[in-house]
């Protein structure tokens, strides 16, 4: 046995080491839990990141002080101008804002008749990237903020270029983000013109992809890809990237990939932002921002007049009420048409079907005589709104069936088709009326 | 004749200081998580990796190359977001197979490091595929010439890297 052991120590020992990790990785893969790692291996992660992380802050610190050192001291010559250049874009942010925001209090005003609750960040925590994963196939990145700092697992981390990923671990100094560029990440997305959602993951050569959409003409490069706030992790609204290309999906179609282009630079991050907290209100600082801008906007002179706003005017509005002086009078209504008798009528032909109780089964279905009826053009009542759905009408002259007017391609109609009873010809007063548009 | 040719196999042993020993991995795997911050394209290179294979030459014994190779692995896959035993099985198999090659080859010339790293980082590069692939079941498609660039830098690198190493080496 010693003789046994001695001659295959090395494989004995290659082998038990081997048998041992493969365990761990089973047990790590057999119980996914929401956070994917059991107690014990988030404590070798904690670990590792407390002997790495402490060098890499202060290396960052040192770096980050002689930087400021020289920005602060040496290179003042040109804040004045970027100074002054800022408060000029500052300026024209506040016009742009105040433009926006009927448009943003008429979308507020919408939701609440909806019911629909938007969330807003209320509380950021700023964090600088001092590491990274070191791999190119897993793309974590490590920030100087934990739960020291109210920071927990599961929070959207932000930069003002876009969104970055998710808080992964949260440790007491340090944290882990997994970037959206990750395959095991995921974010709930919508194409802002398109609107349509889906979900976004890494693919397997780092690109940030929306994978499990059905082609679709209408996705085109450039467009805006912003989080739909499915996730319940990011807010909504907020921008990812924009459209790169679109790719068919091998492995399953006919669904297709949408690679984007990250709007956050993810390779060379330098500050974040991580979200703490999201409320339905805008916070007081946002609201004395608006009050600022649309007070600025109010004594700043006009802005020239928007292309939306003048095509606005010139198009008819949709009154809710429409004026009586405006609809229109018994005389100007087209004369009513006839519609022409059907050749042959048989059990397809509207209303030439007798009803069920008078059917008997095995007995062959014979149509009932159909007519044809004026169609009267429906006069707009002055008291009632305004409908493309079904209103009621006066009750049409009495007639024995119905034809529907036959559709000239590219003239709607505008008359109303009264249907006819059951049996025959019968007064129509019972019957209601479907306006056409 | 067994006595010479054991002296001549513990004096092709190499030692170094224990503080070598324990602050090259950790200057390694350190300088991997921190230097990609600024360098993206630093992560085509494994440090790790490189020391590894380094330790497990010199010392020629298959043991403590595994277990070298086990430790920094496990330390590698504690910064990412891969279940723990990825980079470890694979520097596992690595650390083995490179100190069984340093007993039996000379590893002193700067032309057989340069053909060794080439050849252990893609057998790392080989191993990991399979893990991640067969046993994580993670669809992971990736470029052969991308691979086999970053072989090529590695062991370009890798040079350089044992060169820098061989002066920590304990004076007897």
């Amino acid at each position: 046995m010693d003789s046994f052991l001695g001659r295959y120590k090395n494989l004995l020992v290659l082998v038990t080491v081997l048998v041992v990790q493969i365990v761990g990785l089973a047990a790590q893969i057999r119980r996914p839990s929401v956070r994917g790692d059991g107690a014990g291996v988030r404590l070798l992660r904690s670990w590792a990141a407390a002997l790495v992380t402490p060098p890499e802050r202060l290396l960052h610190n040192t770096t980050g002080g002689l930087s400021g050192l020289w920005a602060n001291y040496v290179d003042l010559r040109r804040v004045r101008q970027e100074n002054q250049n800022l408060k000029a874009h500052i300026d024209r942010l506040q016009m742009e804002q105040a433009a926006l925001l009927e448009d943003a209090r008429q979308g507020q005003r919408l939701q609440k008749l909806l019911a629909f609750r938007e969330h807003y960040v209320s509380a950021t925590v700023p964090a600088q990237v001092i590491g990274t994963s070191g791999t190119d196939q897993s793309h974590v990145l490590l920030i100087d903020k934990g739960s020291a700092d109210g920071l927990k697992p599961d929070m959207a981390v932000i930069t003002p270029e876009g969104i970055l990923g998710k808080l992964r671990d949260v440790f007491r100094h340090t944290s882990q983000v997994l970037e959206i560029s990750d395959q095991s990440s995921g974010v709930g997305v919508l194409l802002e013109t398109t609107r349509l959602r889906g979900v976004l993951r890494g693919n397997a050569l780092g690109q940030p992809e929306i994978v499990n959409l059905l082609p679709d003409e209408r996705i085109k490069p450039g467009e805006r890809v912003i989080t739909s706030g499915g996730d319940q992790i990011f807010p909504r609204g907020l921008l990812v990237g924009i459209v790169d290309h679109v790719v068919p999906d091998l492995d399953n179609p006919p669904y297709v990939g949408i690679l984007i282009k990250p709007a956050a630079k993810l390779g060379h991050v330098g500050e974040v932002l991580v979200i703490t907290a999201t409320s339905g209100e805008m916070t007081a600082q946002a609201q004395k921002d608006i009050a600022q801008s649309a007070e600025a906007a109010a004594a700043a002179p006009p802005m020239p007049a928007r292309a939306a706003d003048i095509l606005a005017e010139r198009l008819p509005g949709l009154d809710a009420r429409p004026d009586a002086s405006k609809s229109p009078s018994a005389e100007q209504l087209p004369p009513p048409v006839v519609a022409p008798l059907p050749l042959r009528t048989d059990r397809y032909t509207p209303n030439a079907t007798p009803p069920a109780a008078d059917l008997v089964p095995g007995q062959p279905v014979t149509p009932l005589a159909v007519a044809a009826v004026p169609v009267v053009p429906q006069k707009r009542a002055a008291s009632a709104p305004a409908s493309r759905t079904a209103a009621p009408a006066k009750p049409p002259a009495p007639s024995a069936g119905f034809v529907p007017k036959p559709r000239v391609a590219g003239k709607p109609s505008n008359t109303t088709v009264v249907p006819q009873p059951k049996h025959g010809p019968q007064p129509a007063s019972s019957s209601a009326a479907e306006a056409i548009p | 004749m067994a006595l010479m040719v054991s002296t001549r196999r513990e004096l092709d042993v190499q030692h170094y200081p224990w503080i070598v020993v324990l602050l090259a991995p950790l200057t390694a795997i350190f300088l991997q998580s921190y230097i990609p911050r600024y360098f993206s394209r630093f992560d085509l290179l494994d440090l790790p990796l490189l020391v590894v294979i380094y330790f497990a030459v010199g010392w020629r014994n298959p043991v403590s190359g595994t277990i070298t190779g086990a430790v920094v692995g496990l330390l590698q896959d504690a910064l990412t977001n891969r279940p723990l035993g990825v980079n470890g099985i694979a520097k596992t198999v690595v650390g083995f197979c490179a100190a069984s090659v340093g007993v039996k080859i000379a590893v002193e010339n700067p032309g057989t490091r340069l053909l060794m790293n080439f050849v252990f980082t893609l057998m790392n590069t080989a191993m990991y595929l399979l893990i991640v692939h067969r046993l994580l079941a993670l669809d992971l498609r990736t470029d052969w010439l991308h691979e086999v660039i970053k072989a090529v830098i590695n062991s370009i690198v890798g040079v350089f890297v044992f060169d820098l190493l061989d002066r920590c080496r304990a004076r007897e």
